[in-house]
């Protein structure tokens, strides 16, 4: 998909520049696009290496089972119908978790784990269970205490308050994620009478 | 008093590594070497989108896109200048970043369309990436409602930036 996408931007540019005789100034921006993009790098370079070096302290010093644990009583509200000391519902927990702390490298593979044991309570069926869809209808919600690589790249371009974003962030994630859970439930239950 | 979230939230999970006698230092290294190979996995991309993106604003494309589309997207209460980030957003997570920098680079960060911008990349997901890695890693074809309520939530994420952008700034 994004192989169209990039195409067709290229082939757009270049054509609307000779419409709109813009050709100079498309080709100073061929050759410095390309340094702006490396400079862009090093910045997030610093800032990814400096989180995600605080995240894998944060999840190695037990912090993220902590978390998971005071999350789990919550969660068995949109998971009842799983045992709660099985696979399924501790891979659940621990990607929510490991989402909700921006660790997305973690986050991942918990969640392939977790559709894998989803799927053989499923009997391997190609048809999602109620499970399934609940788990990654949360997972495309995005759900994040603190969204510190978003507040660097406000912080990078310039931004008098990095921070500022965080409560609309918040609200605003708070309230696609209900809208999602409410489809999601709703039509669980109605498929299920 | 917002500048001081950061530093203090690095200051908290030191701390709690080091009541838990984590080697914090050995542990932070290898958290960070795997976030540059993460950066280096993602690089390429990020080049080759702002790129395209940077052909998009200096052909004039951009701005002739805008015209277009401004008037409808105004309408909404919707910045237009943040519409293409908004479309890449569910698809591409490094492509809508390249977008959103060249949001902060238009409008600047504190701008409508810079906060809004903002709050939709924190709010929404890349929500079709999810949700065929997810499935397709276990091969569930039929997925039922789930990409119905997940474009719901990545509408209600459109709306609600421009609310509470709103609401909390302008």
């Amino acid at each position: 998909m994004l192989n169209y996408i990039w195409g067709g931007l290229v082939l757009l540019s270049v054509g609307s520049a000779l419409l709109f005789g813009n050709g100079d100034a498309l080709g100073s921006a061929i050759v410095e696009s390309g340094a702006d993009a490396v400079q862009l790098l090093l910045t997030l370079a610093g800032v990814m290496a400096l989180w995600s070096g605080m995240m894998k302290i944060a999840e190695e010093s037990g912090l993220t089972k902590i978390l998971a644990r005071m999350f789990a009583p919550v969660l068995r509200l949109l998971f009842p119908r799983l045992p709660p000391d099985g696979e399924a519902f501790g891979c659940i927990t621990m990607n929510i978790t490991a989402n909700l702390l921006g660790l997305g490298n973690t986050a991942t593979p918990l969640g392939i784990q977790a559709m894998r044991a989803l799927d053989k309570l499923n009997g391997g069926s190609d048809i999602a269970s109620d499970e399934m869809v609940i788990f990654v209808v949360i997972n495309t919600a995005s759900l994040q205490l603190m969204p510190t690589m978003l507040a660097s790249l406000r912080q990078t371009a310039g931004s008098a308050e990095p921070f500022a974003i965080l409560a609309p962030v918040w609200i605003s994630s708070a309230c696609a994620l209900a809208v999602a859970l409410s489809i999601a439930v709703g039509l669980n239950r109605r498929h299920r009478l | 008093m917002m500048a001081l979230v950061m530093p203090l939230f690095a200051a908290a999970i030191v701390l709690f590594g080091l009541i838990r006698r984590v080697a914090v230092f050995d542990v932070f290294i290898r958290g960070a070497k795997e976030g540059l190979q993460a950066l280096a996995g993602i690089a390429p991309t990020l080049i080759g989108l702002l790129f395209a993106v940077g052909l998009l604003r200096a052909s004039g494309a951009a701005d002739a896109l805008c015209t277009f589309v401004a008037p409808a997207a105004e309408r909404l209460g919707f910045p237009p200048e943040i519409i293409p980030m908004a479309l890449l957003r569910p698809v591409s997570g490094s492509g809508s970043t390249a977008l959103l920098l060249s949001v902060f680079d238009e409008c600047g960060p504190d701008s409508f369309a810079g906060q809004v911008a903002s709050v939709l990349a924190g709010a929404s997901e890349t929500t079709f990436y999810a949700i065929t890695l997810y499935f397709g890693a276990i091969r569930v074809k039929h997925i039922r409602h789930t990409m119905l309520a997940a474009i719901a939530a990545d509408l209600t994420a459109w709306v609600m930036s421009v609310v509470t952008v709103r609401l909390f700034f302008f």
